[in-house]
């Protein structure tokens, strides 16, 4: 191991250039490749938060007693799509339609008879902030008798959906396109790595070296290589972020995120020494 | 301890390299194989350190069979020869010591055995004085002495040498033939390819020629058939 460790530290020493080149080559492909996941990620977390108004009102029958609304509330919390459900009176719709409908807050003020309904908000769980699970779940609630009408805003649920269809599509198809032309741009720099020391290579071959035993100093080289490479770009990548902060509200990668963006970058960089000093110790 | 078996080598572009080709070094022996450039001395040589197989017949390196060899026995028979080269092949950014070293550090040879290792073959080919230099500060016939080195730390039974004197002057052909007659006294048997008829007439030796890829002479025949007649 220790022999391996040397050979890796001299192989670093010796062509320091060509290191550095691939290392940044490495990190620029991540780079490029971290720039994307940020965007997706950020279009993600704004779907998010729009899902987030996914919503399933029940209007309550008036005269509806608290005892049987209570009850109601307690089962339709049981359903396993829901989240919360809260309880609004009246007078507290009638408040929050002033607060948020203020141009309409003349003819709220001169009302003599409070013409909105209780109603029932259900929160649905964050997986379940899609039209079909809500219809079900409103259909549900249709059923309880002291509901009389439930809206869920289907039209703009179903164009969320699609919009969650669509971002998600693209973004895997752009997504691995990218992460192909990184693989294919490391596992070239590894291969310049092998084939500048294909001598080296021969005549170890010809003392007697192994196969392990040479590619073993290749393998960590790979591996430290884009472990670096990783660290670059996640520093670039959060350099940009950081930037962009400045104008506009983003989201970083999260701390577990950012670990699989950097040891995905050390698993690509042996996996590409893997297959190159493979491919050219069978040629040889 | 070296047996060519009716040896084919066909190469798919160039056509036969070896036709046919049986000779035998014993164990001990200095041999020359001789011919022209081309005739196939460097295949053979290749053939003997099993790089390639050979197209059909058999070659026999100390016990190693060439049509059962595997892959993983080949840094094995490696290790029970020393090569030598024209060009030295020696690894330009390490130094003497640290390329003969290198030999036996693929070998996984405890680390306490090989600076004394390394010293003794130095000292054996005169440059225990120059264990720090590089091969870009040595002279070509000190480039080849370390590469001697190299070949010998392993105690090997075969020293395989491919014009090993192409690229020296007189002096240092002199000097390195002489240090491998050297290597043979003391037990090692050396198999050396060469053009140069001077260096071949210079010794008794065993002697085999190739012409256009076939034995064209085997001096050790020639005793035997020589023996054979009335």
């Amino acid at each position: 191991m220790r022999l391996v460790l040397r050979e890796t530290m001299l192989a670093f020493r010796r062509a320091p250039l060509l290191s550095a080149l691939s290392i940044s080559t490495i990190a620029f492909s991540l780079f490029v490749f971290g720039l994307f996941g940020l965007v997706a990620v950020n279009i993600h977390a704004a779907i998010g938060t729009v899902a987030e108004r996914v919503e399933v009102v029940a209007y309550l029958r008036r005269g509806t007693p608290i005892e049987a609304i209570t009850l109601g509330m307690a089962d339709i919390q049981a359903f396993p799509e829901v989240q919360s459900v809260q309880h609004v009176t009246e007078a507290e719709a009638l408040a929050r339609a002033r607060r948020e409908l203020p141009e309409f807050r003349d003819i709220f003020q001169d009302l003599e008879v409070n013409p909105l309904p209780a109603s029932l908000d259900v929160r649905l769980k964050p997986e379940h902030r899609n039209a079909a699970t809500a219809s079900v779940v409103a259909e549900r609630l249709r059923a309880l008798q002291f509901v009389e009408d439930v809206r869920f805003g289907n039209d703009w649920v179903e164009k969320l959906d699609r919009l969650r269809t669509i971002a998600t599509a693209a973004g895997t198809v752009i997504g691995a396109a990218f992460a192909l032309v990184a693989i294919i741009i490391i596992g070239n720099t590894i291969r310049m790595a092998v084939l500048h020391r294909s001598r080296e290579i021969a005549i170890m071959r010809l003392v007697g070296a192994t196969d392990g035993f040479i590619r073993r100093p290749f393998l960590l080289e790979g591996l430290t290589k884009g472990l670096l490479g990783g660290l670059l770009a996640l520093g670039l990548c959060y350099g940009t972020y950081s930037l962009v902060g400045i104008y506009h509200a983003a989201e970083f990668f999260t701390p577990a995120e950012s670990a699989i963006g950097v040891v995905a970058g050390g698993l690509l960089g042996l996996a590409g020494s893997l297959v190159s000093v493979g491919r050219h110790l069978r040629s040889v | 301890m070296i047996k060519f078996l009716n040896v084919t080598k066909d190469y798919p572009k160039t056509g036969a390299a070896l036709k046919d080709v049986s000779f035998h070094i014993p164990k001990g022996q200095f041999a020359f194989l001789t011919g022209h450039s081309g005739a196939g001395k460097t295949t053979a040589l290749r053939l003997i350190y099993m790089a390639e197989p050979p197209s059909s017949g058999e070659v026999r390196v100390s016990g190693f069979i060439s049509s059962r060899i595997g892959a993983r026995d080949v840094p094995r028979l490696r290790r029970r020869l020393g090569i030598i080269f024209q060009d030295f092949q020696l690894l330009e950014d390490r130094t003497a010591e640290e390329n003969v070293a290198f030999a036996l550090e693929v070998t996984g040879a405890r680390r306490a055995t090989i600076g004394p290792r390394v010293m003794r073959v130095l000292t054996q080919v005169g440059l225990a004085g120059k264990a720090h230099q590089y091969p870009r500060e040595l002279s070509g016939g000190e480039q080849q002495r370390v590469a001697i080195a190299r070949a010998l730390v392993n105690d090997p039974v075969v020293l395989l040498a491919d014009e090993p004197t192409g690229n020296l002057d007189e002096r240092a052909t002199r000097g390195i033939f002489q240090l491998l007659r050297d290597i043979n006294a003391s037990g090692t048997a050396v198999l050396m390819a060469t053009h140069d008829l001077d260096l071949v007439k210079s010794v008794p030796a065993h002697l085999v020629e190739l012409q256009h890829g076939a034995v064209a002479y085997d001096s050790a025949e020639e005793t035997g058939a020589e023996r054979a007649a009335p």
